[in-house]
């Protein structure tokens, strides 16, 4: 071997070492970033568990505020307002969410069904503040107050996109030859699609519901100017006044559903800007009401589509 | 064998469930009705807030939303210019695509490329996991935690050091409050919760990416990373494109958590380290409380012009993200 070959072979060596270098440095930051990216997740987790556990009291959900400077008092108004705002939302988003899915589903490249999934997609980008807007002009303006639908019209708008893409999603993953068995035995296509392929996709339609509603009782910049907030909001009271003066059930829904609501992520809102340390202890607990929901719906999400996907892969 | 059939075949009735076809017609126009509905609402929102902006977008002109050099925002006296918002929003936003897009090609490609099998699934539900929690929960978070602990010393560290360079220094004139509230304490909020959103699309763009080519180039000699930044990348750059653009989007429309940490205040100047106000938090703080209806149309058309913003973003990032899914349809991994 001359003496050019060998440096020609050193250089190679080297050469080859330094690439070996860089994709060991590229690739163990690329696990750098991932970690990277979770310290914020279990700061968040754990500072909220921190101070929201050293705020929250049997108080914080069954007492509605008291005046600043009275001890106890909570915000059983919020838990009330989130509880009615996402019933609202879901009664309003659910049903037409999943029948438009049926049709997504069935039929994805019809113009309708192209301009379906486009405005879903476009949907679910659209700021929530924005939705906030639509539905003050919408709903607030033309009846002249802040109110408990208001808020829920706003929420539904959000959920909508989400509930029509997992459900349109889980329907497809229903197998063919369901279908067809049950169209065979001669049942029509609606009887087919409601009492077959959709108990079929249940499980996996709810999950998405679950983390549908998670994500709607989170939000808050569409409530700020629809459900407005409501220190004096309380549910008991109402019920019972309503009952005193025999009004009808209808009549005491419609009481409700007018009067503008507290929502959680609305008190936390407010609460945590205020210059009171009370409050700011109050919203600390909130948030960590907020979170536990957060995080059970998503874990329960989880192991539910783990648990189908293990028992579908047999 | 006799065909029984009670209904005649000329009566009214016997006509009615034909055309029906046992319930098959009203459950077509029932789910058609709803998918009609979805497409409705879409073109209401923005129908509506083109009409509700009327007032002001005649008033106010094309001034309202053009850069404006001593911006003023004058309820009192009816007098708009929300330039301040527009830069607050877009400064921000860019910020956090910039800091957010390597950390999150980085975990996509970890995720999809590098992960054991056994630590992908925990993983990617940690990651979507930060994308789930409300956005008031990292504003009260970031108000107590993380701009004292964190935004104040980086932007005390940035204002000493690039706050001296000309031209770019100006965006980097100290000091930070030390509550740490400005423009940067909202970019980097706005960094960790688009991150979720970037490196879940990456992600998914990787994995549709068809071993031949990673087998390929493994053939060639690349080194595993030579293989992911020459060639996966590459391949998939439309994607990621898409992936950007969409978590872009996600940033623009960001409203709690900004609000919560940006200042809320026109005053001042263009620099990242002072506090600043966006479109989304100007319609948050004062829409329920509009002096006037000018004031109230002037938000409205914020609000339509954040609309347009994201509406033309998710466009483009879908058509992007559709481009990669199309073009690998068979060979996918599974």
């Amino acid at each position: 071997m001359n003496q050019f070959s060998v440096m020609l072979a050193q250089g190679h060596q080297r050469r080859r070492s330094s690439r070996r270098t860089v994709n060991a440095v590229m690739l163990a930051l690329t696990g750098l970033l991932t970690l990277l990216a979770l310290i914020p997740l279990f700061w968040i987790i754990g500072y909220v568990f921190y101070r929201g556990g050293k705020a929250i009291n049997l108080d914080f959900f069954i007492h509605t505020p008291t005046p600043l400077g009275v001890p106890g008092g909570g915000v059983l108004h919020a838990i009330e307002g989130t509880l009615i705002i996402s019933l609202i939302s879901s009664i309003l988003a659910i049903p037409p969410g999943i029948l438009a899915a049926f049709y997504a589903a069935r039929h994805p490249n019809t113009p309708l069904g192209v301009a379906l999934r486009f405005s879903t997609d476009m949907l679910s980008g659209v700021p929530s503040i924005v939705v906030g807007l639509f539905v003050y002009a919408l709903i607030v303006v033309p009846q002249k107050h802040f109110s408990a639908l208001a808020g829920g019209v706003a929420l539904a708008i959000l959920m909508l996109p989400i509930i029509t893409r997992t459900t349109e999603e889980m329907l497809k993953l229903v197998p063919g030859t369901l279908r067809e068995a049950s169209l065979g035995l001669g049942a029509p296509e609606w009887k087919t699609s409601l009492s077959v392929v959709f108990p079929a996709a249940l499980d996996g339609i709810i999950t998405g519901f679950l983390l549908g509603i998670a994500r709607a009782a989170g939000e808050t910049a569409p409530l700020l100017f629809t459900a407005l907030g409501n220190e004096r909001f309380d549910l008991g009271r109402m019920i019972q006044s309503g009952v005193q003066s025999h009004q009808s059930i209808f009549q005491v829904i419609g009481r409700i559903l007018n009067q503008p609501v507290d929502s959680l992520p609305l008190t936390l809102y407010k609460y945590a800007q205020q210059p009171y340390p009370e409050r700011v202890e109050q919203s600390w607990a909130v948030a960590l009401v907020l979170l536990i929901l957060v995080l059970l719906v998503n874990i329960i999400a989880r192991l539910w589509i783990e648990l189908r996907a293990r028992r579908l892969r047999g | 064998m006799q065909i029984r059939n009670p209904i005649p075949r000329n009566s009214l009735l016997y006509r009615l469930r034909r055309g029906l076809q046992h319930g098959d017609r009203p459950w077509q126009g029932l789910i058609i009705l709803m998918s009609l509905l979805i497409l409705a609402v879409m073109l209401a929102i923005g129908w509506m807030l083109w009409r509700d902006s009327a007032g002001a977008r005649n008033k106010l002109g094309w001034t309202f939303i053009l850069p404006t050099a001593n911006a003023n925002w004058d309820p009192v006296n009816d007098n708009f210019q929300a330039w301040p918002f527009i830069y607050g929003t877009l400064i921000t936003s860019l910020v956090a695509i910039v800091l957010a897009v390597p950390i999150s090609v980085g975990i996509a490609v970890f995720l999809a490329e590098l992960c054991p099998a056994w630590l992908r699934t925990p993983l990617n539900w940690l990651v979507e996991l930060l994308a789930a929690i409300p956005s008031v929960v990292y504003g009260i978070w970031g108000i107590f935690m993380f701009l004292p602990k964190v935004v104040a010393p980086v932007g005390n560290f940035l204002g000493d050091t690039l706050g001296r360079i000309p031209l770019l220094g100006a965006l980097f004139i100290g000091p930070i409050p030390p509550s740490g509230v400005s423009r940067l304490a909202a970019a980097m909020i706005l960094t960790i919760m688009i991150v979720p959103t970037i490196s879940a699309v990456t992600r998914d763009v990787f994995l549709a990416i068809p071993n031949s080519q990673r087998e390929a180039s493994m053939a060639l000699g690349s080194t595993k990373w030579e293989s992911i930044w020459q060639v996966l990348i590459p391949y998939g750059l439309s994607g990621i494109l898409g992936a950007i653009i969409l978590g872009l989007g996600r940033a623009l429309g960001e409203t709690m958590a900004v609000t919560m940490v940006i200042g809320n205040s026109i005053q001042g100047n263009a620099s990242l380290l002072q506090p600043g106000y966006s479109m989304a938090s100007i319609i948050a703080n004062e829409f329920a409380e509009a002096l006037s209806p000018l004031h109230t149309q002037a938000m409205i058309e914020i609000g339509l012009v954040l609309f347009v913003m994201t509406l033309v973003l998710n466009l483009v990032a879908r058509l992007l993200v559709w481009r990669v899914a199309r073009r690998t349809p068979q060979e996918a991994r599974a």
